[in-house]
């Protein structure tokens, strides 16, 4: 396992981080260095053994399709960055 | 009594009832210890003293009625991860400076129905994200035994208020060990419940597997009591478990004897310092004298734990962390070309240096071609780590060792290479990928003159047991109840 700087940069785009070139060949050294670390995974044998997702074997509880929450659009848009008429406002994304 | 700060929370609560001191007054002795102390430790990240006071004349209130509970007028302290409506929840990031909770966590409003004073926001790693709480953007929290020194992490403000006696108890969370090993390095009693216990809502989610809510208190005895108050069914959290309400400090006084206590031989093998393993040998020669017997368990796939939550759990934060892009709250970036630009801005600016590389991490682990052979082989080998634990326990009743591998280590020690710091966790991370409950006590002092913590492991669901091995030993013992100089 072992990331390349193109790897990377394309793994950054899906994580939506911003990362200056300065910062490219630094943090790939950092990621491989722990990636090393996790490589001694592979040789674990797991054969026939079922992934366990989580902590403990739940299924899914169902709620009866009611209204439960009251509208606190207000109080919940207050702490936006930006705000109009109700909406979230972002750059606009089609010309 | 003793005094306020060194009072258990019993001691507290009945003087409060018999009105030695009113809340108002407790709430006021701890805010002066926090000005007079906090300059030092960097432990409190928000403090409100309006807040808090109009908070304990409630209290009085109460009590003046005779409605109050066992632990209404106590004061208490939320790592800011927890939503307290009001306050800040800054989570130690940039992203959330300016973040003012519109609503409480399941677990806050539990506290503020049992009268609970809050005294404020606790310093952490960003994002629960370390073992040092060096990695927060409000800087380092400082260890009350030494300043020179890490209080552990992530939930290191919660140590350090309560290590130092600026709160009678605190609350913190652990998704690798992130109340124990915090509770180890400062001396200090602390659980991680049963995966599903304690409900997730309002908690900022790190790895939503992982994360549970824990209490960090003096004794075992705080400990019981704020965990039943902390405990119980909460639907809006889906892994919530519906299970009848447990009264945690039932069980503290039985006697130990012939309690089975496993010792897993991993965790006393190469890597242990030879000053922690002192002490936990000698924590365990009085738990034989309480009448425990030891044996010898093994957990074969322990060394695996380690690389298997650096891959889930980067997993899981990718997810959670991805709602932080600067639309609806939090920090956004001052200049961007599009939509995408203001994402990616937001996030560089905002995360910092450990919370972006896990980030990345996660996202890599989860890309096409690697899921397979790291998400999913990680999965496999939680399994593996639960099974383990599971046959472990057909032979003992709790299991016990260190919580962490040395004493607490100098600020900067770690800071360079993330390896390192990870291995702070080596010990306490199973526990969380089984979704056991864990626990750290005090048992004795190592290098430096700085605590050692002793840990037990419990089967799914044993806390009450957990809690009655560390009672018996507190009573038997008495490191618990060593100060650092500024709370002597």
């Amino acid at each position: 396992m072992s990331l390349s700087p193109a790897e990377l940069i394309r793994i950054a785009q899906l994580a939506r981080i911003d990362l200056p070139s300065a910062e490219i060949e630094p943090t790939c050294a950092q990621l491989n260095h722990i990636f090393g670390f996790i490589e001694q995974l592979r040789a674990a044998p797991t054969d026939g053994i079922a992934p366990m997702s989580h902590a403990v074997e739940l299924s899914q509880r169902l709620r009866d399709d009611v209204v439960t929450e009251t509208n606190q659009r207000e109080k919940f848009q207050a702490i936006a960055p930006d705000t109009e008429g109700g909406l979230y406002l972002v750059p606009k994304v089609m010309e | 009594m003793k005094q306020m700060h060194t009072a258990s929370l019993a001691e507290l609560s009945a003087a409060l009832h018999a009105k030695q001191f009113s809340a108002v007054e407790l709430a006021q002795f701890f805010l002066s210890r926090t000005e007079k102390f906090d300059g030092d430790l960097n432990a409190f990240i928000s403090t409100d003293a309006d807040k808090t006071l109009a908070m304990a004349r409630a209290a009085d209130e109460r009590i003046a009625r005779g409605e109050a509970g066992a632990l209404t007028g106590i004061p208490v302290a939320y790592k800011d991860l927890f939503c307290v409506d009001g306050w800040r929840a800054t989570c130690g990031s940039r992203i959330l400076e300016n973040f003012v909770a519109p609503y409480d966590a399941h677990v806050v409003a539990q506290l503020n129905a049992a009268g609970m004073v809050t005294l404020g926001k606790l310093n952490m790693d960003e994002f629960a994200m370390g073992s040092s709480n060096e990695n927060s953007y409000y800087g380092a929290v400082k260890n009350p035994w030494d300043l020179s020194r890490v209080p552990g992490g992530s939930s290191g403000g919660t140590a350090a208020v309560v290590a130092a006696r600026l709160a009678p108890v605190a609350l913190g969370t652990d998704t690798g060990g992130s109340i124990r090993q915090p509770a180890a390095f400062c001396g200090l009693t602390g659980l991680k419940p049963t995966y599903g216990r304690v409900s997730r809502y309002g908690m900022v989610a790190y790895a939503s597997s992982l994360d549970q809510a824990s209490p960090m208190a003096k004794s075992a005895e705080d400990c019981a009591l704020l965990l039943t108050a902390m405990t119980g069914f909460d639907a809006r959290d889906s892994t919530s478990l519906q299970r009848e309400t447990e009264d945690f400090s039932a069980r503290l006084n039985e006697p130990l004897k012939g309690l089975r206590i496993g010792l897993p031989r991993e965790y006393f093998a190469d890597g242990l310092d030879d000053d922690v393993r002192l002490a936990i040998e000698s924590a365990l020669t009085e738990l034989r004298a309480l009448g425990a017997i030891t044996v010898e368990v093994t957990l074969p796939n322990a060394a695996l734990s380690l690389p298997a939550y650096y891959v889930i759990a980067p997993a899981e934060a990718s997810s959670n962390l991805s709602r932080f892009d600067g639309v609806r709250y939090g920090y956004r970036a001052p200049e961007y070309k599009d939509l995408n630009d203001m994402y990616a801005k937001t996030r560089a600016q905002g995360f910092g240096e450990e919370v972006k590389r896990r980030i990345l991490m996660g996202t890599y682990v989860l890309s096409h071609g690697y899921y397979d052979a790291f998400y999913l082989k990680a999965q496999k080998i939680r399994r593996l780590i639960a099974n383990d634990f599971r046959a472990a326990f057909e032979q003992c009743d709790v299991i016990v060792g260190p919580t962490t591998p040395t004493v607490a280590f100098p600020l900067g020690d770690k800071t360079d290479d993330p390896v390192q710091m990870y291995l702070a966790d080596i010990y306490t991370i199973s526990s969380n990928l089984a979704g056991l409950p864990a626990m750290s006590i005090p048992c004795g002092v190592g290098q430096h003159d700085m605590p050692v913590g002793l840990q037990i492991i419990g089967p799914w669901f044993s806390e009450s047991k957990m809690l009655n091995v560390a009672h018996q030993y507190q009573q038997a013992s008495d490191w618990h109840t060593r100060l650092p100089e500024m709370a002597r």
